[in-house]
């Protein structure tokens, strides 16, 4: 068993632009629900409208890539202003069935093959990127995303982060984006409209009595929370093609997951959550796989990478039992209200 | 003719290949488990239809596609109608042509039903960027025929009828679940799923001939299931005074856990229940049911009705009813709360675990993640008749149920979940205790 080759490989996923989408997507949860105390259960279809509006805007509307990438912001914010008009008054639980639902209605339509010359139906889109398209997938042309990396062609950086321009290209970016979206987030949630929200989530009633508009800040939270969502599907576009097998149900949980696993009401936490799902989930899909080639695990190679999506499971049921406020989080800062 | 605007309706139509796609996918669409007749499929860009007549596939229709730089390939289509065809090129044009005299005697290919385009049996489809397009051929015989759309309908209420009591017996669970202990569980899905997947399971044991005592044993463990959870997980939970967000999102991990372990044992294929095959019969006009639908229908009837009097008139009912009502008031008049809510869990967990097995039929076919492709449905259908309602869940499953398959003859099929989850959140905003519930009940 190549050990040291999986520790590489997961160790790669630390910059990996997926680990970054899913820091996005959690601190945009961490603005809803550990902030806010919004229980947004549809995270992947605010991540969904942030890669298909960015490939439609390119595929369909012609659009360069950087007014493209403001389409899928905009449709993000368009859908928390859909979604949060009528619902933000319901309670907790009921807010939850109707962002799930939202966001499986946004992932019907985008499958859906009525609309296949927009979206590409089951088949997702491919090729809106610029130069580097596969033979199958012939690009629109120069002018892309990857036509404007200034890096010089070449392989940089050292094992497990050896890579080409490209990678470098969508990591550099994808960490701009999110230092800048960690920054506004701690400045935000430390200021005066920060303290605000987070007496919503503590008691709204209370807030309401000092004269504040609960459901305007609601309706704010809602939607800065969904357009760092649709920056995180922006950067899952960037680097590789969008479907919508990808924006189901499940990734909104995993988001869940990483975010409780950081601390849903901190800022680092949605990043250091993402960071260790995703190494854990990559070492765990090579590991279980190898021990059991090796004979260890008395169970197929496909059985043993199912292992960890099981793991993950429990570790979601164990954190919200045992440390409800995740690694880093503050027992007093309740992130569950009843 | 419009050409262009007839493929547009037409690929508004089920496309079959898509179908099969979305199974693939593992996601909601149900769709027939299309396997559809496929040539080249090693060509990256499809052209694929379906051929019906009055809405039922007509099988082993020869239709021919043919395209720039002499390409042309030939297909059959299969039981359902359905067939695909890779083509090599996008931005393309391609012709499509029904070879009539592979039709039933006395049919010819005719207008859309539920649009006035006219269509010939050779028609031009143009494969756009996204690499794939549909072209639907009606057969017929020659004018449209208001009774057979009559028909239709009574046929698709029927079939919902057959889904809503199928997701009645989920639902009434769920939501006598919600009412007493006011968890919104997540996990009732893969209790769904537990009843097929188990079933599936001993019938690998014990023979295709030993269902019935499958089908028993699978109820029996499912109560076993239903006990397990209540007494391993939820009790002790209760006991810790754990708020309901959190008893919501141990739900989720949990359904995270139990069902990637089915996928784990099931692998991610589906699997097919003996007797999913059995022959339609003809009942009145074009009505066909299979004896497994008479049966399924029967049985969930007759399990509503035994639910329905244990609820009404028992002892346990009456005071299950009462903790749905005010559990404070509930306990303080000396009721067994937790004795209560574990006979809650088993009841919930047995008609779960019924309705899987109905649901693999209906389906058909069994899926490591197929409780999940109705766990919407089921919140809607709940939610509908009133959260924490057995009887307002029964109505509210009946009416989603016919809602799906009857909206499926207006709007494509591969978009006839979307309609329930619409429903599911007007009513949400505009009567969230649902038709039944109380407004109190709405914090």
């Amino acid at each position: 068993m190549d050990f040291l080759g999986i520790l590489s490989s997961t160790a790669s996923f630390i910059l990996d632009p997926t680990t970054m989408a899913y820091a996005l997507a959690g601190l945009g949860l961490a603005i809803h629900f550990g902030f806010a105390g919004l229980l947004n259960m549809g995270m992947a279809g605010f991540m969904a409208l942030g890669a298909y509006g960015y490939a439609i805007g390119i595929l369909t509307f012609g659009l360069p890539w950087y007014l493209a990438a403001f389409v899928g912001i905009g449709a993000s914010i368009v859908f928390a202003l859909i979604l949060g008009i009528p619902t933000l008054r319901l309670r907790g639980d009921y807010l939850a069935i109707v962002t799930i639902a939202a966001a499986e209605i946004i992932r019907l339509l985008l499958l859906t093959a009525v609309f296949t010359d927009v979206t590409g139906s089951a088949d997702g889109l491919t090729g809106f990127n610029g130069t580097g398209g596969t033979v199958t997938n012939p690009t629109p042309g120069a002018g892309g995303f990857n036509d404007a990396n200034p890096i010089p062609s070449g392989e940089y950086g050292f094992e497990p982060f050896l890579d080409n321009e490209r990678t470098w290209f969508i990591r550099i970016v994808g960490m701009l984006i999110l230092v800048g979206a960690t920054f506004a987030v701690w400045r935000l949630v430390n200021s005066p409209w920060g303290r605000v929200i987070k007496g919503i989530r503590e008691d709204e009633d209370a807030v309401r009595s000092l004269g504040k508009n609960v459901f305007a800040y609601k309706m704010q939270a809602l939607v800065i929370g969904g357009v760092l969502g649709s920056l995180g599907g922006l950067l899952l576009a960037l680097s590789t093609n969008v479907n919508s097998s990808v924006y189901v149900t499940s990734l909104t949980f995993f988001i869940w997951t990483a975010l409780l696993l950081g601390g849903a009401a901190t800022v680092f936490g949605p990043l250091v959550g993402s960071v260790i799902f995703w190494t854990l989930q990559a070492f765990l899909g090579l590991v279980f796989p190898a021990l059991a080639k090796a004979g260890l695990l008395p169970f197929s190679g496909i059985q043993a990478a199912q292992i960890r999506f099981i793991i993950v499971g429990v570790i979601l049921v164990l954190l919200v039992i045992f440390r409800p406020q995740g690694i880093f989080g503050n027992k007093k800062e309740l992130t569950f209200v009843k | 003719m419009n050409l262009t605007a007839t493929t547009r309706r037409a690929m508004g139509r089920l496309s079959a290949a898509v179908g099969a796609f979305v199974l693939a996918f593992g996601v909601l669409a149900l769709g027939a488990p299309a396997h559809a007749d496929v040539v080249n499929p090693e060509l990256p860009y499809k052209v694929s239809g379906n051929v019906q007549n009055e809405g039922i596939g007509v099988n082993g229709v020869l239709v021919t596609v043919t395209g720039g730089g002499g390409f042309s390939a030939e297909v059959s289509s299969d039981a359902e109608g359905k067939w695909t065809v890779g083509v090599p090129e996008r931005n393309a044009d391609y012709t499509v042509t029904v070879d009539e005299s592979t039709l039933p005697d006395g049919i010819a290919v005719v207008d859309n039903p539920e649009t006035e385009f006219v269509e010939s049996n050779v028609q031009t489809v143009t494969v756009g960027p996204g690499g794939r397009v549909a072209m639907n051929f009606f057969i017929g015989q020659g004018e449209r025929n208001t009774v057979s759309m009559v028909d239709q309908i009574v046929q698709r209420l029927i079939s919902g009828l057959n889904f809503g009591l199928m997701l009645a017996l989920a639902s009434v669970g769920l939501s006598l679940i919600y009412g007493t202990t006011g968890i919104s569980n997540f996990a009732h899905a893969e209790m769904v799923t537990f009843g097929a997947v188990v079933t599936f399971g001993l019938v690998g044991i014990l023979g295709d001939s030993a269902l019935p005592l499958a089908i028993v044993l699978a109820i029996v463990l499912s109560a076993g299931l239903g006990w397990g959870l209540d007494a391993g997980l939820w009790k002790p939970l209760r006991k810790r005074n754990t708020g309901l967000v959190q008893l919501m999102i141990v739900s989720i991990g949990l359904s995270l856990a139990i069902r990637y372990m089915y996928q784990f044992f099931i692998g991610g294929g589906t699997e097919q229940l003996p007797g999913s095959d059995a022959p339609q019969i003809a009942l009145f006009g074009s009505v066909k049911l299979s004896v497994v639908d008479m049966v399924s229908m029967g049985l969930s009837i007759l399990l509503i009705i035994i639910f329905g009097w244990w609820l009404t008139y028992t002892k346990i009912g009456k005071a299950t009813r009462a903790i749905s009502d005010n559990p404070s008031l509930a306990a303080a008049s000396g009721i067994d709360v937790d004795g209560v809510v574990r006979v809650v869990w088993v009841i919930g967990s047995v008609l779960a675990g019924f309705s899987g097995i109905l649901w693999a039929y209906f389906r058909p076919g069994i899926r490591w993640d197929m409780g999940g492709q109705i766990l919407l449905l089921i919140f809607a259908a709940t939610t509908l008749g009133g959260l924490g309602t057995a009887y307002g869940a029964l109505i509210g499953s009946i009416i989603v149920g016919i809602l799906v398959e009857a909206s499926s003859l207006i709007i494509p099929s591969d978009l006839k979940y979307v309609g329930a989850l619409v429903i599911l959140i007007g009513i949400l905003l505009f009567r969230p205790q649902g038709i039944f519930g109380r407004k109190e009940r709405v914090g």
